[in-house]
């Protein structure tokens, strides 16, 4: 039963004795629902009733997901390893992720606007519509944390933000993670370091 | 609304055990196979790995890629639902002072989550001499044979090494050091800070005699439980093997209020609200023994009051709830730049730790009394959510690959490669010490908070003290030293400012200590074999009897003393004195 249905369940009445024996005996798996047996074994029924709930809902505007998306791709772009960040849709996973952490929502949709203004000022047109030239010296003013302007900073907090995001959602994704060369998740027999990783850094004398 | 009821079973059980983590799934496997009719009352849900473990899911099968939520503070994969807060479950902090209370409601309780690491008290930490501790009424000799059992039982993997406080067990061989690790144990011994091998309770081999459980295959990932039982949880290695005796049964979801007594004060079973049916209900037993965990077993204790128990059962020394005791905790990161650019491969290793310092300094050079040890770790993970957060920090601190230096940051072609560069490139180590047992760090019952049941909340009330912030201060230079000569790039700052670094009381969530165990029943709570002082057929098995802790995380010592507290009640049985 999950918390749903034993909220409904809520009527305290008289109870039969035979009900009373019921709730005595052994109860496997009652909280565990499972929708699909196969992949979803391991949700609680709450679990997959948010995210179904999540994943109905939309965020941000389609103005908002299109600056998302070329944001994305500058910050991970396709090369000759592997796609862009819209191409393992990470923009798909921004969307989710603000909605999941409610924490996200100001600073991204204010960091998004505050964007906008930056460039209306300076060319006259929303992120989105300026030239990459336009996009690139833009970005340039809010990338380097160290260097940046004081008037930008507002800008640098945004930008650390959408480019951890991306990251997030690159690298966890099937592209990202095939990409960094992550070997695990694997079974397998773990005897230690490879021999030849050892000399590389000359280790063979460490004792275990 | 309908008229509320209470349902009391006419049912008598040998046992009735609250709780089904270590405690309380040790004492259920040993009263069970030994013939006795076992109640187990559990406040959550029923799990079994086999089941309901998400093992070798990858981070893009949970939309959030593993980060945490409401139901799972450890995040999406982690197998303990629960966490700091529990919605409709609250607790409250007097005088302003912090604890945070991890509470994990499933079959299993914290065993979901913990590290495996799995260590014996030793012979100091049971009869301490530095003339500070208190001593605990038992001694290492006594526990050592259930040391041994349990690690028989249940499997750990170790080195033996002959270490005066750090008793060996009996091991399965330990996983090998990941890359990071060898810099750390070279780093470690320039440093003079010893290193061994680490202790947990992970298959590394099949456990001799045991067909239910299969061997480790290297994933890493114990924190989300173990589909074929290689690691230990209690679920998979004690109840469910319980209840294939037929004489334990389980209810779930079953939120206990209060011990019952008798005119005589005799403890005759609990009653529980049901969170399935929201139902009251009563069950009996000739004996009750309390493994809700420390702090909860103590709110049972302290809200079961009657005519003959003013202040709560067990509780005439007014001690229950009193000595609350976490683990000191401090932590540090580094980055080792001759890491970058590592070759790849499959470095997941046992889900437990593989390196472990104990602690062998001489206190009387000290500023604080008693220590920490040390847990180490660092290899290339399976990414999940925040992955590479720091890189665009760290590749402004060493030459890129041209070997020119670069602002911190950027975006491109150049950052997708550092974030390639960058992977498996840190390690992190965490000192874990002896928090002091103080009769001033204690919990209580609200007296004007209720939970979402009716059933009065518990206020905490702690601090620390200098003895655990030099702790900590010196922890901190101890990483230090060691990232040096490593030649690693620490990634965090710690100071006075924020007590180098020394994590809130309840953080580390090894809190123990609140029905402590002596020989004097106005000084303690428990006798030595966790049996009330006020009330002969009431026990306690979880954390709660420590007298104080020690550096070493209290589940192996729980599993001992509940298996031997389990053996005491069956002779007391066998005698009819309960």
């Amino acid at each position: 039963m999950n918390r749903r249905e034993s909220l409904k369940a809520i009527s305290i009445g008289t109870l039969s004795a035979g009900v009373l024996l019921e709730a005595c005996k052994t109860k496997p798996h009652d909280e565990v629902v499972v929708e699909n047996p196969e992949k979803d074994s391991d949700r609680l029924a709450v679990e997959i009733e948010r995210d179904k709930k999540l994943m109905a809902e939309t965020f941000f505007t389609p103005h908002e997901m299109a600056t998302i998306t070329i944001l994305s791709n500058i910050i991970i772009p396709k090369d000759d390893h592997s796609g862009s960040a819209s191409d393992a849709k990470v923009p798909e996973f921004i969307e989710f992720i603000v909605k999941d952490m409610p924490a996200h929502q100001v600073p991204m949709r204010g960091g998004l606007r505050w964007l906008d203004l930056q460039c209306l000022n300076r060319y006259n047109n929303p992120f989105k519509d300026c030239n990459s030239q336009q996009q690139l010296e833009m970005i340039d003013e809010i990338a380097y944390p160290e260097t940046a302007k004081p008037e930008m900073q507002q800008g640098v907090a945004f930008f650390d933000r959408i480019r951890s995001l991306t990251a997030s959602g690159f690298f966890t994704s099937k592209m990202g993670i095939e990409d960094l060369g992550y070997m695990g998740n694997n079974p397998n027999n773990w005897e230690g370091v490879p021999t030849d990783i050892i000399k590389q850094y000359g280790l063979e004398n460490v004792k275990f | 609304m309908g008229d509320i009821q209470i349902k009391k079973s006419s049912k008598e059980y040998d046992v009735v055990i609250v709780g089904s983590g270590a405690g309380g799934g040790m004492a259920a496997y040993v009263l069970a196979n030994a013939g006795v009719k076992v109640l187990m009352l559990e406040a959550g849900p029923f799990f079994d790995p086999k089941i309901h473990s998400s093992q070798l899911k990858f981070p893009y099968e949970s939309p959030r890629r593993g980060a945490s939520t409401k139901e799972r503070a450890n995040g999406d994969f982690d197998a303990a639902f629960g966490g700091w807060e529990i919605e409709g479950e609250p607790y409250t902090r007097k005088e302003s002072t912090e604890f945070d209370w991890f509470r994990s409601r499933m079959l299993g309780g914290r065993t979901n989550h913990w590290g495996r690491i799995s260590l014996r008290f030793g012979p100091k930490d049971f009869q301490p001499d530095d003339g500070v501790s208190e001593r605990w009424p038992i001694t290492y000799d006594e526990v050592k044979p259930f040391y041994d059992k349990v690690d028989q039982l249940i499997g750990v993997y170790g080195t033996v090494e002959g270490l005066e406080n750090e008793p060996d067990g009996i091991f399965l061989p330990p996983p090998k050091p990941r890359l990071p690790e060898l810099f750390i144990m070279k780093g470690a011994a320039a440093a003079g800070v010893k290193v061994i091998p680490g202790r947990g309770s992970v298959l590394t081999k099949a456990l001799p005699g045991n067909k239910e459980r299969g061997a480790c295959f290297f994933c890493g990932q114990c924190g989300r439980s173990c589909k074929v039982y290689a690691d230990f949880s209690s679920s998979s290695c004690l109840v469910i093997p319980a209840l294939k005796t037929g004489n334990l049964e389980l209810i779930s979801n079953a939120m206990v209020r209060e011990v019952i007594t008798d005119k005589a004060g005799l403890a005759t079973g609990v009653s529980y609200v049901s969170k399935e049916d929201l139902q009251e209900y009563q069950v009996n037993g000739k004996v009750v023994v309390l493994a809700a965990s420390s702090c909860e077993s103590s709110r049972i204790m302290l809200n079961s009051r009657s005519q003959i128990y003013p202040n709560g059962i067990a509780n005439s020394s007014g001690l229950v709830g009193k000595y609350l005791q976490d683990s000191t905790g401090a932590s540090q990161s580094a980055f080792l730049p001759q890491l970058l650019d590592r070759k790849r491969f499959n470095e997941d290793g046992a889900g437990s730790i593989h390196i472990y310092g104990p602690w062998m300094q001489d206190n009387k050079k000290l500023n604080f009394p008693r220590g920490y040890h040390i847990e180490f770790g660092g290899g290339m993970g399976m990414p999940g959510y925040g992955f590479g957060g720091n890189v665009p920090r760290l590749n402004g601190k060493v030459p890129a690959a041209d070997g020119k230096m670069k602002k911190a940051g950027g975006y491109g072609a150049s950052l997708k490669q550092d974030y390639r560069r960058f992977f498996g490139t840190q390690v992190g180590m965490a000192g874990r010490g002896v928090g002091m047992a103080r009769i001033d760090n204690y919990c209580e019952i609200d007296p004007k908070i209720v939970d979402r049941f009716g059933i009065p909340v518990l206020r905490f009330h702690y601090k620390w003290y200098d003895d655990e912030i030099n702790q900590a201060k010196h922890m901190q230079e101890t990483f230090s030293s060691i990232i040096h000569e490593m030649g690693g790039i620490p990634l965090a700052e710690h100071g006075p400012e924020d007590m180098w670094g020394l994590a809130a009381p309840g953080r580390i969530i090894h809190e123990v200590g609140t029905a402590r165990m002596g020989n004097d029943q106005k000084k303690s709570v428990l006798n030595k074999w966790c049996q009330a002082h006020d009330c002969k057929n009431l026990f306690v098995v979880d954390g709660a009897p420590t007298v104080q802790q020690s550096d070493k995380n209290a589940t192996w010592t729980i599993l001992a003393l509940s298996m031997r507290t389990s053996e005491y009640i069956l002779e007391q049985r066998k005698m009819q004195n309960i």
